[in-house]
């Protein structure tokens, strides 16, 4: 009885690892990608030095961090100041259990996969609010009561954006919703709602133009003023890790996850996953791009942006979409 | 307040957004500006002035005679010249310090030298980990002279017609 279980836990424990080990690597590898992006953007070469390419440039920064000294501020509060870059590096890794890499390739295949991205999305903007409170600083306080405003309100029209494709899909099982892109992938038919799911994400992970919440020329460094070493490495991992997550997210949502563009011969050969891992890089490729030709918001347009233009709009577009689906008879089942 | 519709349209389609990703992928493909400096460098001026170096003849004898405009131009006083008469009746320098610490690298000093003596290379990198070792001695001039020599002969040349 008792190793039946054991078994069972060591074998998820397996296929965890199996998942999280290349997440954690291409988190790595977006660093450098997103640093090679943006110093070409801008005619430098970026990284070129460490190992091929350069591509081992992240695991040295990180190797760096390790070692250095970690500093805990006197009048902080050590338990929510230690527990705050851990909650926001797991959190953005454990949403990856959803994100299906093919048909059966999938770690948690659960009915409500969305809703569970969702909420551990939702869930993301504590790490940042528990950072800025604890470190009892004024720059890393108002750092994270920007981002908590932040989230909360882009958190909103994506939830419209998804709502939207689920009036697509009929499904909240990811797995359904890129079966269901067979025929077209929904950033054709729905395709305003990508672009300002596009730039919702943006605003979500805290990217250029949206970077409010670590503004180095208001806030030094937002709700990271205070960490050092490996702490400061967790947080950053981890907002690499959410970009990651919500670029996945945009290609199995409108990008038609593990399916190839045309079903014929020389695209349908290439496995499934290679055909996400395409679609995410895509994706974060333009999200590099964006972070070398856009200036910051200000704070006042950023709400404005999130709650008067945004947020009618993807719901005038769900209204739009739900109307269209029912008049023409093409509610799925 | 009267918007243009035209705006509006500009705003809802974003099109100065996709110009300007558009504009950053095009420079994503350029020729690249860096210079991967301990391994490249970048083209230095006939004109530039770096390391000082005192130079010889090519028989060499020093070129300098000791006539101290160089230590009388410096304007940040840099330069210390003490000179007795040799052997051979002609007067040249005992002691010919430049302190490169004071030195602001204005190039003054090869202006007004009558005979080329006293020049400033194309040398940049003599970073020491001493304050001490940059305070530069008549040996260590003459020893520049001797290992820039080529490069500062040349560069005298090329800049001649314009001197």
């Amino acid at each position: 009885m008792f190793l039946e279980y054991l078994n069972i836990v060591l074998y998820d424990l397996l296929k965890i690892t199996a998942l999280l080990v290349p997440v954690l690597i291409a988190v790595t590898m977006i660093i450098w990608l997103d640093r090679r992006v943006w110093g070409a953007v801008q005619l430098r070469k970026g990284p070129n030095v460490v190992g091929p390419f350069g591509l081992l440039q992240t695991v040295a920064d990180a190797l760096k961090y390790i070692f250095k000294e970690v500093i805990i501020p006197i009048h902080a509060n050590k338990v929510i100041f230690i527990i705050a870059p851990i909650v926001t590096m797991s959190l953005a890794l454990i949403a990856w259990a959803v994100i299906p890499f093919s048909e059966t390739l999938v770690l948690a295949n659960i009915n409500v996969g969305i809703l569970y991205i969702f909420a551990v999305s939702s869930l993301g903007v504590y790490g940042i609010i528990m950072a800025g409170w604890a470190s009892n600083s004024k720059y890393p306080f108002l750092g994270a009561l920007r981002s908590a405003a932040q989230m909360v309100s882009y958190e909103v029209s994506i939830g419209f954006i998804i709502i939207n494709v689920l009036l697509c899909a009929g499904s909240l099982n990811l797995v359904d919703i890129v079966l269901a892109q067979k025929n077209i992938w929904y950033a054709i038919p729905l395709f305003p709602m990508f672009v300002i799911f596009f730039i919702s994400a943006l605003a979500e992970t805290s990217r250029p133009p949206f970077d409010l919440p670590e503004a180095e020329a208001e806030l030094v460094a937002g709700y990271q003023t205070e960490y050092s070493g490996m702490m400061y490495a967790l947080f950053w991992l981890g907002e690499y890790a959410n970009i990651l997550l919500l670029c996945g997210l945009g290609s199995v949502l409108f990008l038609g996850g593990w399916l190839s563009p045309i079903d014929i011969y020389p695209f349908n050969a290439i496995p499934s996953p290679l055909w996400l891992i395409f679609k995410i890089l895509f994706l974060f490729i333009l999200f590099a791009l964006v972070k070398a030709i856009v200036p910051r918001y200000r704070y006042d347009q950023l709400m404005r942006l999130g709650w008067k233009v945004f947020l009618p709009f993807s719901l005038f577009w769900v209204v739009l979409t739900a109307a269209f689906l029912y008049f023409f008879n093409l509610l799925p089942k | 307040m009267k918007i243009k519709f035209s705006r509006i349209l500009k705003i809802i389609f974003l099109s100065e957004f996709v110009k300007g990703l558009y504009l950053a992928f095009i420079y994503m493909f350029k020729r690249r500006a860096t210079i991967n400096y301990p391994f490249e460098k970048g083209s230095i001026s006939p004109r530039f002035r770096g390391e000082h170096a005192l130079r010889r003849y090519p028989d060499g004898e020093e070129r300098c005679i000791a006539c101290k405009l160089c230590e009388a131009v410096c304007p940040a006083q840099a330069i210390t010249i003490e000179a007795e008469l040799s052997e051979d009746g002609s007067r040249r320098t005992t002691r010919y310090d430049i302190d490169m610490l004071k030195c602001i690298y204005c190039g003054l000093c090869q202006e007004s030298c009558p005979v080329d003596a006293i020049v400033q290379g194309p040398n940049f990198e003599f970073a020491t980990e001493t304050r001490e070792e940059l305070y530069y001695n008549k040996e260590k001039l003459l020893e520049n002279g001797d290992k820039w020599e080529k490069e500062l002969a040349h560069n005298i040349k090329v800049d001649k017609s314009f001197r």
